[in-house]
């Protein structure tokens, strides 16, 4: 099916530009590095407050890293003036937003699982049992955030102000994934079964149903011009 | 060659916030057939440009490309064109052929390597197909554009200065190349500041000047002074 | 005929506010402040309808593509985002002397701030594209995608703030709908609608205008 070679294309691209000008992937680790040695200096002494705070600033880390990530994804079209190749691409366009969404979720989970790993390590935490119910949160989240965050990158990369119309716009939207997440985390290092935060991972999945399905339908509208 | 124009604009305007950029334009291009739309900067060249690829509507007046209205049957219209402009449309981390092979996956044309390696060789790019593309001169990359053009075989073709940028030999390449593509009937719209050789090309001559078409004459036997002489007077610029 | 409506308007704000400062009870507990609800609570109400209708409008407009329904959609974000203001402040203002704080992270008035975020947010992109039908496209899909988003939102802030944890407050002004209190609501309620709707009246008229001038 034409559609589905277009989505995969646009994805192949995407990854393959990446791994090799890694221009994105090293903006990411450098900042999340520089994340955790923040975190560190303001919170690592102490060690009851960092495990009260370790789900929001876990999330701080990954939503910040997914602001940095998203806002780019547009980028290497917006510089090279690939842009319009993209509006007179002809078809359907949610095949580039299906495209894009892959690329940005498989760049975005890659830092996740590094900034996770560096959490583990730095801040000598035990995940044990956690770690399979976070790693669903965590799929879940990402990709809400990224869903939305593909939609809107595409509508801002041609406007004044983008870097910071990009993340006005976005943040308030994602106040249900960024709630559930860090919820969902929280009971879950506290030990709690996946099942105990269910309500808050049925949220996730119905706001990433909404917003996947409602950005598939407007791409069109977005790249139109 | 077919007498009826493949390309019609009637009477376009377009207005951006205050400023009338374009304020009755009326143009036809024959298959065949190549006009060079000439015409001082902000004068609108590019607009009318964006406005037939479907990238930018009109506020007024109609513009079709084979019967269709580009407004209305934007998605009819897309296949047909060839659009070459000021940037190329390439990735400068892919190769050659990647390059190629994504633009044509994500224009539904169903070119398989064969069709790739013979649309490289055709503009000379098949011994550097597998280099990235960042090592490309402009001139290299324009040729790429146009390799991208050609295989999706369009009814029209869109220039926005395809020379500017290129050195003697690939200016002479690209003459050829746009001859071949007359021949093959397509219709031509080029934009362009200079007065040179590259005019060579066009069979006619359109000035854009005051938001309207201020003069459309044939080439005929006109050498650079006399165009020259002719935009001066038109456009009250000196180029 | 939007002239009537002005006029109606300024009635309705007439009687309102007479009825709210002079005819309404004055409260027990909280004295005359609470008097600030006649209006506090109308504008949020209408703000509600603003953001619906912005909704509405920008799935009209993706459809038919049709200028008119971007104006509305336009001018009902302002005017909501107007109301919405207004009513966070004037909440603001009830609250101080009655809880002690301008302000709580309790479930409604996140919902609110956030509310008013997003659709501030909806004014700055309008404000930062040039291109008016790009302009009128890029703010009915986000329109719409703000709509649907705010069941998520009010749930997702609601449990966040009820379950495991007791309601860290108590609502303000809950009436038990003795019609003392009731009548001077809702007539505020209506006057504020109709202020909504003239103000969206003018402001469509003004930027159609404005769209007519430049073609």
């Amino acid at each position: 099916m034409s559609w589905a070679r277009r989505a995969l294309a646009v994805a192949w691209k995407d990854l393959a530009v990446e791994r090799r000008s890694k221009e994105t992937l090293n903006a990411l680790v450098f900042f999340s590095l520089l994340l955790l040695f923040v975190f560190q200096f303001t919170l690592g002494s102490d060690r009851e407050r960092l495990a009260a705070v370790l789900p929001g600033v876990l999330w701080l880390g990954f939503v910040l890293s997914a602001l940095l990530a998203l806002g780019r994804t547009f980028l290497v079209e917006r510089e090279h003036d690939c842009w319009e190749g993209l509006l007179l691409a002809p078809g359907d366009k949610s095949a580039i937003y299906l495209g894009k969404l892959v690329g940005n979720l498989a760049l975005m989970l890659l830092v996740e699982t590094l900034v996770l790993a560096l959490f583990i390590v730095f801040f000598d935490i035990d995940l044990g049992r956690a770690m399979p119910g976070l790693l669903v949160v965590m799929l879940l989240g990402t990709l809400g955030l990224a869903a939305v965050g593909t939609l809107f990158a595409a509508m801002t990369a041609n406007v004044r102000a983008r870097e910071l119309l990009f993340p006005v716009l976005l943040l308030p939207v994602q106040v249900p994934v960024l709630l559930a997440t860090v919820k969902a985390t929280e009971g879950l290092l506290l030990g709690e079964p996946l099942a105990a935060v269910a309500h808050w991972v049925k949220l996730l999945v119905a706001a990433d149903t909404v917003y996947v399905i409602v950005s598939l339908l407007t791409f069109d509208v977005v790249l139109e011009g | 060659m077919t007498l009826d124009p493949i390309v019609r604009v009637s009477d376009l305007r377009k207005v951006f916030g205050f400023v009338r950029v374009l304020d009755g334009v009326s143009l036809d291009v024959r298959g065949g057939e190549a006009v060079a739309l000439l015409g001082a900067n902000g004068a609108g060249k590019t607009t009318l440009l964006k406005i037939l690829a479907t990238l930018v509507r009109p506020t007024r007046g109609t513009a079709t490309i084979a019967g269709h209205d580009v407004v209305r049957a934007a998605e009819t219209v897309r296949p047909l064109l060839g659009v070459v402009a000021h940037g190329a449309w390439v990735y400068d981390d892919l190769t050659a052929r990647e390059n190629l092979k994504f633009w044509s996956t994500l224009g539904g044309l169903h070119a398989d390597a064969d069709d790739l390696a013979a649309a490289l060789a055709g503009v000379g790019l098949d011994r550097v197909a597998d280099a990235r593309v960042r090592t490309f001169s402009a001139g290299m990359k324009r040729r790429l554009s146009l390799a991208r053009v050609m295989l999706g075989r369009p009814r029209v073709l869109l220039l926005d200065e395809p020379f500017a940028g290129l050195d003697q030999r690939a200016k002479k390449w690209l003459e050829e190349r746009l001859e071949a593509l007359k021949a093959g009937g397509a219709a031509l719209l080029m934009v362009t500041h200079s007065f040179g050789r590259e005019l060579g090309v066009a069979d006619r001559l359109a000035v854009l000047a005051g938001g309207r078409i201020a003069l459309d004459t044939p080439r005929g036997s006109l050498g650079p002074d006399d165009i020259q002489r002719l935009y001066a007077v038109h456009t009250e610029d000196t180029p | 005929m939007v002239r009537t409506l002005g006029w109606l308007t300024a009635v309705g704000l007439l009687v309102g506010l007479v009825m709210a400062f002079g005819v309404a009870p004055r409260e027990v507990t909280q004295g005359n402040v609470q008097r600030i609800m006649y209006v506090h609570v109308p504008l949020i109400l209408a703000s509600y309808v603003a953001f619906g209708v912005l909704a509405l409008a920008s799935i009209v407009y993706l459809v038919r593509r049709d200028a008119a329904a971007d104006r509305v959609a336009h001018a009902s974000g302002e005017v909501g985002v107007l109301f919405v203001g207004l009513g966070i402040a004037t909440g603001s203002i009830w609250g101080k002397p009655t809880w002690g704080t301008w302000w709580t992270w309790d479930a409604r008035l996140t919902s609110v701030a956030i509310l008013f975020v997003m659709y501030l947010g909806y004014l700055l992109l309008r404000g930062s594209i040039d291109d008016p039908e790009r302009a009128a496209r890029y703010s009915a899909v986000l329109g719409i995608v703000a709509a649907l988003d705010i069941p998520l939102v009010h749930f997702s802030v609601y449990w966040w703030r009820t379950l495991h944890q007791p309601p860290s407050l108590m609502k303000p002004g809950g009436f038990t709908g003795s019609t003392s209190i009731l009548w001077p609501l809702l007539v505020n309620l209506l006057a504020f609608m109709l202020l909504y709707a003239y103000f969206v009246a003018r402001r469509v008229r003004v930027l159609r205008a404005e769209a007519e001038a430049a073609a």
